[in-house]
């Protein structure tokens, strides 16, 4: 990067199914007062505003000018992001990019959703291809169902290993505090929970959460001066597929799908080795338990169908050797337009020491998180304690 | 003109349907029930800015400082500035000639679209008085003021 770019603060909303007490600007309002409070900026101090959500979510456009009272963007430069459930994530890296080319020293990025307002799955439908695919287009469940399927013909994998993501995440989710499904369930539970579409169970897939996440970015200098703790954003990474490139559902596949070619690339940028040993903790987007199996192998934690046996050993619980998903994810609290920034704002926590009661118990120098969008495409940032890790 | 193909474009027919349920919030909530129970309306007024927004907000948008009281406007006010439209399309709220006008009301800052009926295009001015002419049967929308008119 041109200019080094640092996390100096951030915050987030208590995230829940019902957020009566607030419009949409108070909710994202109360991001950007957490966040400013945790910089110790104000919001004069913030050169450009970035917002993002996924489009028409809550049957509204151009959400960056109707919720500027609520974003602080009023008479500030401001851009608008929408890349379906990428969408947090990418406000953090266009942040990090107007930061790291030196036009910008301090950018505000926000992401929500209030997913209660709309019919989110009636635009869920607008994601598939108007001449292919939305005649048959429900919501998200049947192609991480489709995902599941594969992943089970072709490793021999067992309902209960994705069980045991469900149940990894909710009681992950119960030592955050701001996280939506703090569930105390078993393996039992999640395999006797309702079927939705074989062998996606109710326990396996997201809620549909209220909430927003603000972070704050800025240049070396600036970071240096006003954080105790700034995070360092050390490389960002996207990749795209095709929507009808069936090869994501199709564990085995050879060919380079966006998900590995984008881990690929982030960890030549980094010179990984083993991701595994080089990263600390993993904050992924999986908005389904099958979805954390396919990306553990993706991002090389393990070798392909090997995804399922790193649960089953317990090395991505929390106090495992390759924590992921400390937080609870994407599985305990999915607002969406929030939800993959939540997964750079928690890595940054992680690596603070400030995640609280579902803080690791190793030490954290180095994060890497991930995101989708719509499947088809991703989003990655390694984040550092230091410049020198 | 269409360009010459070698086959007969076709097109396929798609339709979304989307509900939308908006909480309204803070500032929002109050407006709302006032308007209905009462036909009181309320303003946000920011002290540090001293100005009153309409419609009311939680947060102020030029100092950023959060705002929890709520006032009485109006119910008077003054046009600011109207249109009279002349085509009617589906999309439009009413059936064409009608008055879209922006009304501030007496004790706010900030004006917003609104009917104006019950005059007659030529007497309309900026700068004109107005009252609101309230609806009978009240649901808390901005409808509850159906339009307004020259005192």
């Amino acid at each position: 990067m041109k200019r080094n770019v640092a996390i100096i603060g951030g915050g987030q909303t208590y995230h829940a199914a019902r957020r009566h007490d607030v419009d949409q600007a108070e909710m994202v309002n109360e991001a950007v007062r957490a966040a400013l409070k945790d910089a110790r900026m104000t919001i004069d101090e913030i050169d450009l505003v970035i917002l993002g959500n996924m489009e028409f979510f809550e049957g509204v456009h151009l959400t960056d000018c109707w919720l500027v009272h609520g974003s602080g963007a009023y008479g500030k430069q401001g851009v608008k992001i929408t890349t379906g459930g990428t969408v947090g994530a990418t406000a953090v890296c266009a942040g990090a990019h107007h930061v790291a080319s030196g036009l910008f020293d301090k950018v505000l990025c926000i992401g929500f959703e209030k997913q209660e307002e709309g019919d989110t799955g009636a635009i869920l439908s607008g994601v598939a291809n108007p001449l292919w695919g939305r005649s048959m287009a429900g919501a998200a469940v049947g192609y991480f169902a489709m995902m599941g399927s594969s992943y089970i013909a072709n490793w021999g994998a067992t309902e209960e290993h994705s069980a045991m993501v469900a149940v990894k995440a909710r009681q992950n989710a119960r030592k955050n505090k701001y996280a939506h499904l703090k569930l105390d369930i078993t393996i039992e539970d999640a395999l006797n929970s309702r079927m939705l579409a074989w062998p996606i169970r109710m326990l396996d897939m997201c809620p549909a959460s209220n909430g927003a996440c603000a972070m704050i970015l800025a240049d070396e200098k600036t970071a240096k001066a006003r954080s105790k703790k700034p995070v360092w954003i050390r490389a960002m990474e996207t990749a795209h597929n095709e929507q009808f490139e069936l090869d994501w559902r199709d564990v085995k596949t050879e060919r380079l799908i966006f998900s590995k070619a984008a881990a690929g690339r982030l960890y030549r940028k980094l010179g990984v080795d083993d991701p595994a040993k080089y990263f600390d903790v993993f904050e992924i987007y999986e908005p389904a338990t099958w979805a954390e199996l396919i990306w553990y192998e993706d991002l090389g934690l393990c070798g392909p169908g090997e995804g399922f046996r790193l649960i089953e050993q317990g090395k991505t619980n929390i106090d495992g050797p390759i924590p992921v998903n400390p937080s609870g994810g994407v599985l305990s609290t999915n607002c969406i337009g929030a939800s993959a920034m939540l997964r750079v704002w928690e890595a940054a926590l992680q690596i603070r020491g400030d995640a609280g009661e579902h803080q690791v118990p190793k030490d954290v120098r180095r994060a890497m998180t991930t995101a989708y969008g719509g499947t088809n495409w991703t989003v990655m940032t390694a984040l550092s304690k230091t410049l020198e890790d | 003109m269409e360009n010459k193909t070698e086959y007969k474009p076709f097109e396929v027919d798609q339709h979304l349907t989307a509900h939308g349920n908006y909480w309204a919030g803070k500032a929002g909530s109050r407006f709302f029930t006032s308007l209905r129970d009462k036909k009181k309306l309320l303003g946000s007024p920011c002290k540090a800015c001293n100005k009153v927004f309409w419609p009311p907000r939680s947060v102020c948008t030029f100092c950023f400082g959060e705002l929890k009281d709520m006032v009485e406007i109006g119910p008077l006010g003054t046009v600011e500035t109207f249109t009279l439209v002349t085509y009617s399309e589906p999309i439009q709220p009413r059936t064409a000639p009608f008055i879209y006008a922006v009304i501030r009301l007496d004790g706010a800052d900030t004006g917003m679209a609104h009917f104006l009926d019950e005059v007659e295009i030529g007497k309309v001015h900026i700068g004109m008085r107005v009252q609101p002419v309230f609806a009978k049967d009240r649901k808390g929308n901005i409808l509850d003021i159906q339009y307004f008119k020259p005192l």
